[in-house]
């Protein structure tokens, strides 16, 4: 069972509409037990690191991702904030994430670049994962990105006054910072793909 | 590398897109949801909603619109009018809304901007703008509320500095003067507005050939423009598809997200 984690701050029903097009059942998981029967779980995101930690904390959410993704290896997919959370930390309030991945969510130089980064910026990936996609024009929206501790988990890069982590992948773990449920037909082929594995 | 967007504006009456010249005389062109899709096919990069009438109406924001809308395209969309609170601004993105676009309701009550940046994030809030020249403002030009009705005596390069400090993700300036004229953006307006603030500007108001787009990106740091105008309304002698405005601005060195299709 597909399941899209609906938290307040969260896009869930724009992942979800995405997931209808797909022709793709898909349940909203609200409550750790939601999680039981899994096969694919979906963590959209929208806003600050800090406050998708603590809806996930107060859902009581956390335990139960980590049994489905890290001991039963579920196939798990953040977007945006739901990539960044991966991660061991964000400078942005200074955040303890969850610590999947090695590595840490840094702001984008102001002096540099406009920020928030917002529009559709070209996604070159790096190693090809078991789920399949081509460079193409994704839709993103942040202010800050994850820098893996471990290479070998880039999957995608694009650049935005300088080359950013877009994508990641490791094992069963993945994470978009584009919107993929906003990037078009490239995102819905992308979402097919995961939903494939 | 980031690319410079396209976005449609729609002008929502009871679920149909209309258009209007300096905000009065709206003639109706099609059904919401219908132009919608057929705009998302083209591949536009962006859409915006604005509920026009439902400030004016005392209702709140026409959701099933909204609703219909989200279902059937995949592409960012914002919606504004009838926007009063955070309760309000939370139904329209759990409607399938990215943003929000606060206006004259901003002005009325800036702390919305602060209120949604916090609760939603910054990137959900974007502030929109209606400008006009004048030579009684410092910087040249008045920020006007209520469908470019009422003149506010604030200073619109003030004003978006500060909305910026309250939290605006994004920031619309939309050219009173410029509107409907078929004329090109008002670049002296997107100078001002990229030195005194630093996050994502939109221009909207003017655009009448694909050159202005050009002189827009070129000239300024607009990361987007509205060509609602241009790409649909039933006023100009023809309409350009996405397709060639953007082959049009790639052949310029421009960096656009390339479309694929021409179905307009």
């Amino acid at each position: 069972m597909i399941k899209i984690i609906d938290y307040k701050a969260g896009n869930a029903p724009s992942v979800m509409h995405a997931l209808e097009r797909l022709g793709r059942k898909a349940d909203f998981a609200r409550r750790p037990q939601d999680l039981g029967n899994a096969t694919h779980i979906i963590l959209p995101g929208v806003g600050s690191a800090k406050a998708t930690m603590e809806s996930l904390r107060e859902m009581g959410m956390i335990v139960a991702l980590e049994e489905a993704v890290m001991s039963r290896k579920v196939f798990f997919l953040g977007i945006c904030v739901g990539m960044q959370i991966l991660f061991e930390y964000s400078e942005e309030e200074n955040t303890d994430c969850l610590g999947w991945l090695p590595g840490r969510v840094v702001r984008f130089d102001a002096g540099r670049v406009r920020v928030p980064q917002m529009g559709w910026n070209q996604v070159h990936f790096v190693t090809p994962p078991p789920c399949p996609v081509t460079d193409e024009y994704f839709y993103f929206v942040n202010s800050y990105y994850a820098v893996p501790g471990d290479q070998t988990d880039l999957w995608g890069q694009a650049d935005y006054g300088g080359l950013f982590a877009a994508a990641v992948c490791h094992d069963n773990i993945y994470g978009t910072q584009f919107h993929a449920e906003k990037s078009g037909e490239a995102g819905l082929s992308l979402l097919r793909n995961f939903l494939d594995l | 590398m980031l690319t410079k967007r396209l976005i449609a504006c729609f002008d929502i009456i009871h679920g149909r897109v209309t258009k209007a010249v300096r905000f009065q005389d709206n003639i109706d062109v099609a059904p919401a949801e219908e132009l919608a899709v057929s705009m998302y096919e083209a591949e536009i990069d962006e859409l915006i909603f604005y509920d026009v009438t439902a400030s004016a109406e005392k209702r709140p924001i026409d959701i099933e619109t909204v609703k219909k809308v989200a279902r059937s395209v995949f592409i960012p969309f914002t919606v504004g009018g009838g926007i009063k609170d955070l309760d309000s601004m939370y139904e329209a993105l759990k409607a399938g809304a990215e943003k929000i676009s606060v206006d004259s309701m901003a002005v009325r009550n800036p702390q919305i901007i602060n209120d949604g940046a916090k609760a939603f994030g910054s990137q959900c809030v974007v502030l929109s703008t209606q400008v006009k020249r004048t030579n009684t403002m410092p910087s040249g030009y008045e920020v006007y509320i209520d469908g470019a009705r009422l003149a506010t005596g604030m200073d619109a390069i003030e004003w978006i500095r500060r909305g910026q400090e309250l939290g605006a993700g994004e920031i619309c300036l939309n050219s009173i003067d410029q509107d409907g004229t078929l004329s090109g953006y008002d670049i002296e307006l997107m100078k001002l507005a990229e030195a005194a603030v630093s996050v994502p500007l939109i221009a909207s108001g003017g655009a009448g050939a694909p050159a202005h787009l050009k002189a827009l990106f070129t000239e300024t740091q607009a990361q987007a423009a509205i060509t609602s105008s241009m790409l649909y309304s039933p006023r100009m002698d023809h309409n350009y598809s996405v397709s060639r405005l953007k082959e049009y601005l790639a052949d310029n060195g421009i960096a656009v997200r390339p479309a694929v299709c021409a179905t307009l």
